[in-house]
């Protein structure tokens, strides 16, 4: 079954066309890799699949839906869950009712019926020891998996993560990508935009290339990160 | 003998300013927002509360049951309808917004009422008092500072432990963010400000049977309610009790000295925590 679905999205901010005719397919269960150069359009694309961003044309499909014209509410309520570039946790809540927060406004659910599963995400992404902390209080890593932990905690069907591994030490780095496919081992479909580009192949199944809002390719990440156009394009070597 | 009891009922009236102070310092913590109608809401929901006793024949702790409730829903739509199109980074339409408002309550009392002073009557109540030792305490007063205590620890509940109380905080944290994961910022907003009517109305009750009032004495209250704020240091509600504590204090301790003292010494109190401690007594850490 595919889980999300762009047909030909397009979006231009005045004259400038940030997403050029993009489409691709991302079947259920399937990990999506997006790179591509700075000002590509990949946190565009991202805004346009959450919603918080509306297409100019083309249709977005999720879930076997038509969620085009849907706000971004409710395609979070339909299990489109997201990370953040730059971590925004609630400086003053604790870990655990950052969660909390995250569950029972993205699901619609009382903090009764959301309360197990938010320490069981906690558990999964090694926060346990920390969920009585101020998220304010968290260092870099702990900052990371906390946004992680909240796009889980709306229990989505697509994981959207935005340049999760940046600024991290590799042990860190390393020890986040095991949390991540452990999170895809369950059965989340992921789409991730990453410049780490090690870490971004240690898990996913495909890699698609994004370069002035256009697709310039995408299938098997070894193949890519082997082609021509990515190699001059994305990685700027002149072949 | 005469200063203990001087001071004890200096913290007593502390009770009253802290409850003055509650729900001005619940709707800046959350949204930011100084409410300087703040203190004519308070009197507005006074003369609700004469209206249910004089017109219904209730008793006043009876009449608090429907002026609550009808200060909530005030509240609400004022925030819902009003105050939510103010609220940004520019903190002057909000100010201008709620002074004109508190003209506006202020002439409208006066259309409705008069400039008359009134007083909600609750009976025997309004004098008894108890003895401990040889210090005698008047009951209202007691029921004044106890209800205070126990507004406060209301409040702190909902903003500690419910799921209303991490919207609050959450979106005082970051509306944005709050609004990417479903809460609906205009509505916790409107549920802050619904909140901060009811204890505006609970210390109606306790101004309107202890004193007189007329339409005109709202902003003498809200000058109270915001020293009591400072000086407990924004944002901290057990702060807020102790800065009206140190107001009564100061004002009961200088009405012994010379009655004409009074206002003023609650006045100096205040400048002198401001000099001492700028930042209130229990700045909140950022």
């Amino acid at each position: 079954m595919t889980m999300l679905s762009l047909q030909n999205v397009s979006k231009s901010f005045g004259s400038l066309k940030v997403t050029d005719g993009v489409s691709f397919d991302v079947p259920e269960g399937q990990a999506l890799g997006i790179i591509g150069p700075n000002g590509a359009g990949k946190s565009t694309l991202f805004n346009l699949i959450t919603g918080n961003l509306m297409s100019d044309a083309g249709s977005i499909r999720f879930d076997g839906q038509d969620v085009t014209r849907v706000p971004p509410m409710r395609r979070c309520l339909d299990g489109v869950g997201r990370s953040f570039q730059i971590p925004q946790p609630f400086e003053k809540l604790t870990v655990f009712e950052n969660l909390l927060v995250a569950a029972t406004h993205g699901r619609r659910a009382s903090e009764a019926e959301v309360t197990g599963d938010c320490a069981d995400v906690l558990e999964r992404t090694g926060l346990m020891p920390k969920a009585n902390a101020p998220a304010g209080s968290l260092s870099l890593l702990e900052r990371k998996r906390l946004e992680l932990a909240r796009a889980m905690a709306t229990e989505p069907k697509l994981l959207l993560l935005d340049e999760i591994a940046g600024g991290l030490t590799d042990a860190e780095c390393k020890s986040l990508i095991q949390t991540i496919k452990d999170i895809h081992a369950e059965g989340v479909t992921i789409i991730w935009i990453e410049h780490v580009l090690h870490a971004l192949t240690s898990v996913v199944e495909r890699l698609l290339v994004l370069d002035f809002g256009r697709v310039i390719g995408i299938g098997d990440p070894g193949e890519i990160m082997e082609s021509r156009e990515v190699k001059e394009i994305y990685l700027g070597i002149d072949v | 003998m005469i200063w203990i009891d001087t001071i004890i009922q200096g913290i007593l009236l502390g009770g009253l300013y802290a409850l003055f102070a509650a729900g001005l310092s619940l709707v800046f913590g959350i949204m930011r927002l100084v409410n300087l109608a703040h203190g004519d809401l308070i009197i507005l929901g006074a003369y609700i509360i004469l209206i249910s006793v004089t017109v219904l024949g209730l008793n006043p702790f009876f009449a608090i049951l429907i002026a609550a409730p009808l200060m909530f829903a005030l509240g609400w739509a004022l925030q819902k309808l009003v105050l939510n199109r103010t609220l940004g980074e520019d903190i002057l339409p909000p100010l201008l917004v709620t002074f004109g408002l508190s003209v506006v309550i202020q002439n409208g009392l006066l259309e409705g009422f008069s400039a008359d002073s009134q007083r909600i009557s609750a009976g025997a109540l309004e004098t008894a008092s108890i003895s401990v030792g040889p210090i005698s305490m008047g009951v209202l007063p007691l029921l004044t500072f106890g209800s205070a205590i126990l507004v406060i620890v209301v409040l702190n509940h909902i903003f500690y432990r419910t799921a209303i109380g991490r919207a609050f905080r959450a979106t005082s944290d970051d509306a944005v963010t709050a609004s990417l994961m479903g809460i609906k910022p205009e509505r916790v907003f409107a549920t802050a400000t619904g909140l901060a009517m009811v204890v505006a109305a609970i210390a109606a009750l306790y101004l309107g049977v202890r004193a007189n009032f007329d339409p005109s004495i709202g902003p003498a209250r809200l000058i109270y309610a915001f020293e009591a704020v400072i000086i407990g240091g924004l944002g901290s509600l057990w702060g807020t009790l102790l800065g009206g504590v140190i107001i009564g204090v100061a004002q009961t301790v200088g009405a012994a000295i010379n009655p004409e003292w009074q206002i003023l010494a609650g006045h100096v109190a205040f400048l002198v925590v401001l000099l001492i401690r700028p930042r209130g007594l229990f700045p909140r850490g950022n």
